[in-house]
């Protein structure tokens, strides 16, 4: 379970996160969404502790990473955590093979002789085959984030975190993400934390909504609580992403 | 930023590029290939560079001792003494600034750049450990080395010009330079490598850490530290070399 208590975080010019407070659930798919520019990726990057918040605390399984300046305690909590990043984040200059099994050769014990098994049984997860020897750089953008994905998912993360899945990609590919992210949730169990400006993923694919505004959590609730939801900030989103609150 | 931040946030990556130099696994594979990077990649351009120079610098102090005494003599002493002592480590640590540093800080800045650096923490590595110790490892073992071989390459052009051009024996060219050249002579020279590469990959890895806003900061970053790097070595050329005076080197 994720625990965030009273998250404070502020950048020169303003508060990003202003006291954030919330429970995530073990097995939970926990999605965040507001507009561009709210705060949504300094909140999941506090999560890891990619980004250090000055105050409040995140407790991971019991263990509080808002504050410590430990290395090692950092590298053990971070090790029961995927990552999704915006653009993918490949290793441009190591091949889809190396990419997706960095984190088994940093975070596991596997022998290097399973790697190739490995890195194939992932990619054929997100749905991909004899890309292995592929540079990112010869990838469209899906299968980056496939790709991507793949290596996230490598070391069998307790918790994953997708940091706007979707941005970017055309309605096919974002529905493929979608897939994706139900599917590793349901198939691997995986506790899910997902940050997006994209309403209709929110609602369709997560057990709690939280709409972050003003550096804090306007309101969180059930999909269908929150289509219901008479908060401002959060009709005025519904509004804007033309759904509608039944 | 101004030069308190960036020294306080160079300090502290130093510190983190200690820990790791000796508390983590030796990465040993990207090591050599950072080492073929910085090394083997410049090459050429050093090699050209010093040839040249030690030609050049032939042609004119012959010219200029044959204006004075009528005899174009010590040509393989003077040659020798400047390539080893100042121009040999100079100019490669110019070349290797301007070609290597610039391609560590705009691979790093890159990654930077593009959530690369974050998500080396995400699958369990520094990126101190996995990208800085390697090529501070890079740096400081072929920076050195290229220095050995411009000295030879320099000293080589210069006798080739003092062979063709001024008449000198090959033989009294190497006599006079083992007549009055002695090891610490070449120590001097060879001793400044180390600390300019020190300095070259900090600037490098630095400006490239500290990267931001996309394609454009890569650019800025990576003019930054080559412009650094070739101010700081001549800077250091100077306190270094006096400190080693002073201790006899």
């Amino acid at each position: 379970m994720i625990e965030i208590r009273n998250l404070v975080k502020n950048f020169p010019d303003r508060k990003v996160l202003d006291g954030i407070s919330a429970e995530i659930k073990d097995g939970e798919l926990f999605s965040v969404i507001g507009p561009s520019g709210t705060g949504k990726s300094t909140f999941i990057k506090c999560l890891i502790r990619l980004i250090k918040p000055e105050g409040g605390q995140i407790i991971v399984d019991g263990q509080d990473i808002a504050s410590t300046s430990s290395e090692f305690t950092l590298a053990k909590v971070r090790r029961s955590f995927g990552y999704l990043f915006q653009e993918g984040a490949l290793f441009d200059s190591l091949t889809v093979l190396e990419n997706v099994a960095f984190g088994l050769k940093y975070l596991t014990d596997t022998p290097k002789s399973d790697y190739p098994r490995i890195v194939k049984e992932k990619l054929a997860l997100v749905g991909l085959k004899d890309v292995e020897h592929l540079k990112p750089a010869e990838l469209s953008v899906g299968m980056k984030k496939r790709v991507s994905l793949a290596r996230s998912i490598a070391a069998e993360p307790k918790y994953m975190l997708y940091d706007e899945p979707t941005t970017g990609l055309d309605p096919v590919t974002t529905g493929m993400v979608k897939d994706l992210i139900t599917g590793m949730h349901e198939k691997l169990g995986i506790t899910t934390v997902v940050v997006t400006h994209d309403l209709n993923l929110a609602l369709e694919i997560s057990s709690r909504v939280a709409m972050l505004t003003g550096g804090k959590f306007a309101e969180v609730g059930e999909p269908a609580k929150f289509r219901r939801s008479e908060n401002a900030a959060v009709k005025e989103f519904m509004e804007i992403s033309h759904l509608s609150r039944e | 930023m101004n030069l308190a931040e960036a020294l306080g946030g160079a300090a502290l990556m130093l510190k983190s590029v200690a820990f790791w130099m000796f508390r983590s696994k030796f990465e040993a594979k990207e090591t050599v290939k950072q080492a073929v990077k910085i090394g083997v990649d410049s090459f050429t351009v050093v090699a050209l560079t010093s040839f040249f120079t030690g030609m050049v610098l032939a042609l004119q102090m012959g010219h200029s001792m044959k204006n004075l005494f009528n005899e174009p003599m010590y040509i393989g002493t003077m040659v020798a003494f400047s390539m080893l002592k100042e121009l040999g480590p100079v100019l490669t640590s110019i070349v290797v600034a301007g070609r290597a540093g610039a391609v560590v800080t705009a691979e790093i800045g890159t990654m930077q750049v593009t959530e690369q650096i974050d998500a080396l923490y995400t699958l369990g590595t520094n990126p101190t450990r996995y990208l800085l110790v390697p090529r501070y490892i890079a740096f400081m073992i072929t920076l050195p080395l290229l220095t050995v071989f411009a000295d030879f390459i320099g000293v080589l052009g210069g006798c080739i010009v003092g062979m063709v051009k001024l008449g000198v024996p090959t033989s009294v060219y190497y006599d006079d330079i083992f007549t009055y050249l002695e090891v610490g002579d070449f120590l001097h020279g060879f001793l400044k490598t180390y600390f300019f590469a020190f300095m070259i990959a900090t600037v490098s890895c630095y400006k490239g850490l500290n990267t931001k806003g996309g394609a454009e900061g890569v650019g800025k970053s990576t003019t930054e530290a080559v412009v650094v790097s070739m101010v700081l070595v001549m800077v250091l050329d100077y306190f270094i070399s006096a400190l080693l005076v002073a201790v006899g080197i």
